[in-house]
């Protein structure tokens, strides 16, 4: 299963977190995150609820702020200068767990809104390119539609195909399955991995196994706000070296 | 099988915490807040020295004419010299012992409804509305128990404020609940009176309705019967107030859920004892914070009482500032008084966000 | 059909149908017959007291002076010109302290959001002071503290020989037409049509290429240059005059008496601290996660603003912000207090003083409220409807 992807991976680091501390207040929450992503890379970043994984990935395009350490983006350092902000999250796109389409938008309104005034692109053109990913993610026929009128999962895939639209080099995935419907589940990851299949560079925290097996290049546990272990799916889920990992693993896959 | 030892928890960087953190990031996070807090600063430093040292500082404290007011700031003297009208309007200074018996009567006997461990809360609050209001009357009033009778041309200040308001909730309560079934009703002739009725009220402004208590009322009297100029007022102030009432409550009813209806009629329940046993008392508790700002709308609302001639809070004031010993202390007394009808509002307001609070926790899934 | 059901099962008084029945047509009749004995009251009363019915008052000559009309108004004019001169009157303030509320409110209420805990402190401070304070004590305060307060017209405050601020108002240039009114005129509707033009071809261009186009710039450039190549050409269109002080008061020029100001000043500032909490709440009725959503698509404050959060914020906002300016204007009526000559004090305070027929003038006047209302209610329900998301 493992074999099923195969695609060249880069030699350059496209994304790099050194000594990454954060706090919420008093609590810390990241503890010295070292991660180094290369282009083309799929990491899967799994562990409990509250072990820092979604703010890992948010740190990546400044939704959330770091206090300490340095974050790398596509060759932008990530610092409180908005316009370097902006260029990277013109790099990055991302899927939240709840979708957060705009619900006053139609579906194709929503893929046109950021290249429209992001990437000052012309409507028709804007509306190509959204129509090409609203087929890739096989609901072309909802384009004129609301977002309130469609299913999760069909939801969640215009959330995937409005990040597209916007050409990005990285991919976030915070959670993408976790408040769908477990039919709805399938065709939300099927999208992610035809993807994956691109070569597109994925970032995604998820509680999907089988997908972090068939997709990931490597697996990152993580607990209590640090990086526990991390290795490529086959070593993780054969031969996890923690302890910790092995308790999570013992927990999750029965 | 290794086991994984975690790092301890660092405090954070001294400079995310701490006052300076605070003040960066509250005050100066950019170039922009930096501009609107001077800005802002600078508003500050305008308003309250100069407050500070005309109500204060400046300020005339003692004395009993306003001659004694010699400092530029504020003269107090004549809010003190004028304290008893503002309360009690011109009801006779004798007998000011019956208002505030009256009101400690109320408030005491209100306070077991706020005692958490009370249980028959419901009941003693039914029972309470019912007693409570024939005692105020017999006291206020007098003229029985020999007490000496006080017609209600005297009453006035915030004790007729207080009268106006308090009965206006209570008596509009009744009829809201009512008008809000009505509304909720399926047979069309009662829901259209009650449409009607209530969209009528709710469109026009409170001070036509007092117009009307003033000149219609007493044509659509049978001959020779006439009504106190209060009574007429208060009537008038009750019909307006339900219809708002009937709107709270309505929401309060919508928000019940389907099934509590459902579950009723399943149990055999007809419509009243449906009603009064399983949707009102789950909706009448939901809407309390809206009632209580009915009430405080229409406390501020009772100011208006000045256009028919009642002396209220407001009206009291407006006219002790007339008077010729006490010109140019406009300011003074319309201050006293905001700071009156503020301090009742703001509490009240508190109040209804506490229990909205309470609610809120009680029914979330 | 009732009388075969009613055949089948009997006519019982257990029956909910037949109970349902009985209940409405005793309320019909309950209602007839309240509003029977009103009116057979109130004829009777008005017999004995020898007032007459009907409105053909509203066609006799007031014989009173009325001190702001926006219409033309001499004593001689009739009660239905007093009627539409308070009208206006109504409408003049309530516009103008709808305008002044709603752009007070809305700053306030961003501000109360804002995270510079100054601002947003007082803009607390503003909203929980003015919005418990009764409107009608703010527009006594106003009036008796601070604008009668004022000097007299000789001891005004003169701003540059132009504005007098007195006891008496605001005095102030007053425009009329002049040679070139008409031609400025048909100047600024060219400029009007140029500028959608130039819009319009705009955002094809946007649409097309991308390219944006500087619309702001472009257009205040055509609305300046038209019209000024009109006064150029034909003149100036108005011709101003300067208030002059003759004896104690002013003669000349536009005044805006005290009642006015105290009304409207005080209005809008109460209003603005519910507006404020009206927009406070809208905003924040907008989850975060779309603003989350926006930023990550790399869209600036100001796009994130306008195309995601407003539009969703004015959904919440709008109903609420439609019955605030809905009392507002009933709010208007509290004016009779000070004299100011609107709707309440004009028509039902002097008109029904001077004829006696309160009948009339309530109902005409209770009418005009409920017009106001009932179409602006109206109004609201069909735009809800219109902006209501569509959900399936």
């Amino acid at each position: 299963m493992s074999e099923a992807i195969k695609q060249p991976v880069g030699a350059e680091g496209i994304i790099q977190m050194q000594g990454v501390n954060k706090w919420y207040g008093q609590f810390h929450v990241l503890k010295d995150i070292n991660l180094d992503v290369r282009q083309g890379e799929r990491i899967v970043l799994c562990g409990p609820s509250g072990s820092g994984k979604s703010t890992t990935i948010r740190c990546l395009n400044r939704l959330e702020e770091h206090q300490q350490g340095r974050i790398v983006v596509d060759g932008v350092e990530l610092t409180n200068d908005l316009k370097q902000i902006e260029a990277i999250r013109r790099e990055v796109g991302m899927v939240f767990q709840h979708f957060n389409l705009f619900p006053h938008l139609t579906i194709l309104e929503n893929c046109t809104l950021a290249p429209m005034w992001v990437r000052k692109m012309p409507r028709r053109k804007a509306e190509e390119i959204a129509m090409h990913f609203l087929e890739r993610v096989r609901i072309p026929e909802q384009a004129h539609k609301f977002p309130g009128q469609l299913s999760g999962g069909q939801q969640q895939r215009v959330a995937i195909a409005r990040a597209l639209c916007m050409k990005p080099k990285i991919m976030l995935f915070d959670e993408p399955t976790s408040a769908l419907d477990p039919e709805m589940v399938k065709e939300v990851l099927d999208t992610m991995v035809s993807l994956a299949e691109d070569g597109m560079t994925m970032l995604c925290v998820t509680h999907e196994m089988g997908f972090a097996r068939t997709v990931a290049n490597r697996v990152i546990f993580m607990d209590k706000g640090e990086i526990v272990e991390q290795a490529a799916p086959d070593d993780f889920f054969d031969r996890p070296r923690s302890d910790r990992t092995r308790l999570f693993l013992s927990q999750i896959l029965h | 099988m290794n086991a994984h030892v975690f790092k301890p928890d660092m405090p954070p960087p001294v400079k995310t915490v701490g006052v300076l953190a605070w003040m960066r990031a509250n005050l100066f996070s950019s170039w922009v807040n930096t501009l609107l807090t001077l800005f802002a600063l600078y508003l500050v430093w305008l308003i309250v020295p100069a407050l500070v040292q005309w109500a204060f500082l400046d300020a005339n404290w003692s004395g009993t004419t306003r001659a004694d007011c010699t400092k530029d700031g504020a003269c107090w003297v004549f809010v003190q010299q004028r304290f008893g009208q503002f309360m009690y309007g011109y009801y006779p200074s004798e007998l000011r012992w019956r208002v505030d018996l009256t009101a400690w009567l109320g408030v005491i006997g209100a306070a077991p409804l706020f005692i958490r461990s009370f249980t028959r809360k419901a009941a003693y609050g039914i029972g309470y509305l019912v007693i409570y209001p024939i005692l105020a009357y017999l006291l206020l009033h007098g003229g029985s128990f020999g007490l000496v009778q006080v017609p209600t041309s005297q009453w006035g200040g915030l004790t007729l404020t207080l009268v106006i308001a308090t009965v206006g909730i209570a008596a509009a309560l009744p009829l809201g609940i009512l008008l809000a079934l009505g509304r909720r009703s399926r047979m069309p002739v009662i829901k259209a009176v009650s449409v009607t009725f209530i969209e009528f009220w709710r469109g026009i402004p409170l001070i036509t309705v007092l117009f009307m208590s003033s000149v219609m009322l007493p044509l659509f009297m049978p001959e020779g019967m006439s009504f106190d100029k209060l009574l007429r007022a208060m009537i008038f102030v009750i019909l307006f107030q339900s219809a708002y009432i009937a709107e709270v409550v309505r929401g309060g009813m919508q928000a019940i859920p389907k099934g509590q209806y459902e579950a009723a009629a399943a149990m055999g329940l007809g419509y009243w004892r449906a009603m009064a046993l399983v949707i009102l008392p789950q909706a009448l508790k939901l809407v309390i914070p809206g009632i209580v700002n009915t009430f405080i709308a229409l406390f501020k609302d009772t100011s208006l009482v000045i256009i028919i001639g009642l002396f209220d809070l407001l009206n009291s004031v407006r006219q002790a500032t007339a008077d010729p010993a006490w010109l140019g202390m406009a300011t003074e007394g319309y201050v006293f008084a905001a700071l009156v009808y503020w301090v009742f509002c703001f509490s009240m307001s508190r109040y209804s966000m506490h229990l909205e609070r309470k609610l809120d926790t009680g029914h979330k899934r | 059909m009732q009388n075969q059901i009613g055949a089948r099962k009997g006519l019982s008084l257990s029956d909910p149908r037949v109970r349902a029945w009985l209940f409405q047509i005793l309320t019909v009749v309950a209602v007839i017959a309240l509003g029977w004995y009103l009116i057979h009251n109130t004829q009777t009363n008005m017999q004995h007291r020898g007032i007459t019915s009907g409105f053909d008052f509203l066609e006799r000559s007031a014989g009173f002076g009325i001190a702001q009309h926006l219409i033309d108004y001499t004593e001689a004019d009739s009660y239905a010109r007093v009627l539409l001169v308070g009208l206006l009157n109504t409408l003049l303030a309530s516009v103008i302290g709808i305008v002044i509320a709603t752009l007070l409110g809305f700053v306030v209420g961003v501000a109360r959001l804002s995270s510079n805990w100054v601002i947003s402190k007082l803009a607390t401070i503003y909203v929980e002071t003015f919005r418990n304070i009764p409107p009608l004590l703010q527009i006594l305060f106003w009036y008796f503290a601070v604008f009668t307060a004022l000097p007299g017209p000789r001891g005004s405050i003169n701003i540059e020989d132009l504005f007098f601020i007195s006891s008496r108002g605001v005095n102030m240039p007053g425009a009329s037409m002049a040679a070139g009114f008409w031609p400025f005129i048909v100047a600024l509707v060219l400029a009007v049509l140029a500028i959608v033009l130039m819009v319009r071809r705009a955002n094809k261009r946007f649409d097309e290429t991308g390219q944006p186009f500087h619309k702001f710039w472009a257009g205040l450039a055509l609305l300046l240059v038209i019209p000024t190549c009109s006064v150029l050409l034909f003149g100036n269109p108005l011709q101003w005059e300067v208030p002059q002080l003759k004896g104690f008061n002013f003669v000349g020029g536009w005044v805006l008496i005290p009642e006015f100001m105290a009304l409207t000043l005080a209005l809008s500032i109460y209003t603005a601290a519910f507006i404020a909490e009206i927009v406070r709440s809208g905003i924040k009725s907008v989850s975060h996660g779309q603003t989350e959503a926006a930023r990550s698509l790399g869209l600036r404050e100001g796009p994130t603003l306008r195309k995601v959060i407003i539009p969703q914020a004015m959904r919440v906002i709008i109903p609420p912000l439609t019955s605030q300016y809905l009392n507002l204007t009933k709010n208007s009526s509290l004016a009779a207090v000070i004299g100011y000559p609107e709707l309440v004090s004009l028509f039902a305070g002097t008109v029904l003083n001077q004829t006696g027929q309160s009948v009339e003038v309530m109902g005409i006047t209770m009418a005009v409220y409920l017009t106001i209302s009932i179409s602006i209610s109206l109004l609201m329900n069909w735009y809800n409807k219109r902006i209501a998301l569509i959900e399936r």
